[in-house]
């Protein structure tokens, strides 16, 4: 029986189960991909150009985001995206996609109010929160320091 | 003629002389691909940016519906037209090279038959002889509209839908043709409390039950006077609803009822669902049904479009998802 005051739950058998343990693997496979592509970058950054490994994270991001925004351009990451849910959208190659993709989006309204204005829609979240929860914990620690 | 609550009857004769159906190139590779009039092979349709390849897709629509008849352009009393677009910008800026008068509606996915029910009231009425009545939804218009950017890789649930791209024109007129409009049932907003944009199927469900129950209480009919009955876009997820809740009601649409969004794509086609969209409906019924009534494969079909009268913004300020559905008979002028 199908009714109004208790519709969500009556149509539950209806609607298709979310695949959880399918999509964790499938995030954890993708996700781990890019951190070995990631890892891979490092080295070679290391090697070949003998940037410390500290140093070398800058370059390695960078490249990371190229990769993404370039495989956003082609259409192929929307696809990778919809394969490895969270394991594509975690690391720094979803929030390069994120960007490219709104920035693509909005080319039509031209560069300054369509791009440049839209390209953080999404992302804008995530720098945001970025900047406070950084600030909070920054404040933390140095009170910690300064009394403990 | 009024016929019972919500219902209206065409008594003068209502008959659809001509349709068009043009569609994008996923829509084309899909099972009724050969039914459509035109198909454009790529998302753009030839235009710059996704909006104006909206329009190019309902321009054309139009352009073949009347190339089929001999019915000139400024003979035309009245051009009604709808889609998904924040100020209706599709239909609103094609009317801009329509020398006609023009009513714009908003049904979401329930356009379709809405714009065929006002046209045939207007015509039985005598204020109209002819009407072309059209709707238009672009993939990438709604996407970025209603969802987000069409690159970005979020993961959409098994529930989503995919947006029909294409645009569907039919012109009606008091002239006997083979197939006549034969009444409509306008339907009521009908909100079960769904919250989920990703699960339109659900949330439109009640209000297709809605429609259809009232439809058959209004004229006195059972499913079974119907060769098939044919919802919108309620997908894989809203279609078993939709029977159960008008089964529950002692309407039993088992073996007539099909849905639109099930039909125009395979299932291969990474689809989710099923498709949506105003053009669903539209490119279904005007190219694939009226062409089954035209060779008798089916005499008589209750079309109920649904619509999700939702908005980003009010889904973002946790507001539930209003629906409506619209529906219209249309059968063999000689049953």
């Amino acid at each position: 029986m199908i009714t109004k005051e208790n519709y969500k739950n009556d149509i539950k058998n209806y609607q298709p189960k979310p695949k959880l343990l399918k999509n964790c693997i499938k995030a954890f496979v993708v996700g781990g991909l890019i951190c070995l592509i990631g890892q891979g970058l490092t080295v070679f950054y290391t090697e070949v150009f003998g940037f410390s490994e500290k140093a070398a994270g800058n370059p390695v991001v960078t490249t990371l985001i190229l990769l993404s925004a370039l495989l956003t351009g082609f259409g192929v990451y929307d696809k990778i995206g919809q394969f490895a849910g969270a394991g594509s959208a975690v690391p720094v190659t979803g929030f390069a996609n994120s960007i490219t993709s709104a920035a693509l989006e909005h080319k039509s309204e031209g560069l300054v109010l369509g791009v440049a204005s839209n390209m953080f829609k999404l992302a804008g979240s995530v720098i945001v929160f970025g900047t406070v929860s950084a600030y909070i914990v920054g404040m933390i620690r140095y009170l910690i320091e300064q009394f403990l | 003629m009024k016929i019972g609550k919500q219902s209206w009857q065409f008594n003068q004769g209502v008959y659809v002389q001509a349709a068009g159906t043009v569609t994008g190139p996923r829509e084309k590779q899909g099972p009724l691909g050969e039914f459509y009039d035109y198909s454009f092979d790529e998302l753009h349709c030839n235009e710059k940016n996704w909006e104006s390849a909206e329009r190019a897709l309902l321009q054309k629509s139009i352009d073949i519906c009347l190339g089929k008849t001999n019915i000139r352009q400024d003979a035309i009393d009245l051009f009604i037209s709808g889609d998904l677009l924040n100020q209706n910008v599709s239909s609103n800026y094609v009317a801009r090279d329509i020398p006609s008068p023009f009513l714009c509606v908003f049904g979401a996915c329930s356009t379709s038959m809405e714009t065929v029910a006002i046209g045939s009231s207007l015509i039985d009425s005598g204020n109209c002889k002819n009407v072309i009545a059209s709707t238009s939804s672009h993939y990438s218009t709604a996407e970025r509209q209603f969802r987000y950017p069409t690159e970005y890789g979020g993961q959409k649930p098994d529930t989503a839908t995919a947006t029909v791209t294409g645009a569907g024109t039919l012109l009606l007129n008091n002239e006997p043709s083979d197939i006549q409009v034969e009444g409509a049932t306008i339907g009521k907003v009908i909100d079960y409390g769904v919250t989920d944009p990703l699960d339109l199927g659900s949330a439109m469900a009640p209000a297709a039950a809605d429609t259809i129950v009232q439809h058959m209480k209004d004229f006195g009919r059972k499913p079974e006077d119907y060769d098939l009955i044919l919802t919108g876009d309620l997908s894989s997820v809203g279609s078993p609803i939709v029977k159960k809740m008008t089964e529950q009601s002692g309407y039993d649409m088992e073996g007539i009822h099909r849905d639109c969004g099930l039909m125009v794509y395979h299932t291969n086609q990474q689809v989710f669902a099923g498709g949506s969209g105003c053009a669903c409906s539209a490119v279904v019924s005007y190219g694939y049904i009226l062409q089954q009534l035209k060779e008798n494969n089916l005499k008589k079909v209750l079309i109920v479009a649904t619509g999700a009268l939702l908005s980003p913004t009010l889904v973002q300020q946790k507001e539930t998802i209003p629906c409506i559905a619209h529906g219209v008979v249309l059968q063999r002028t000689d049953v």
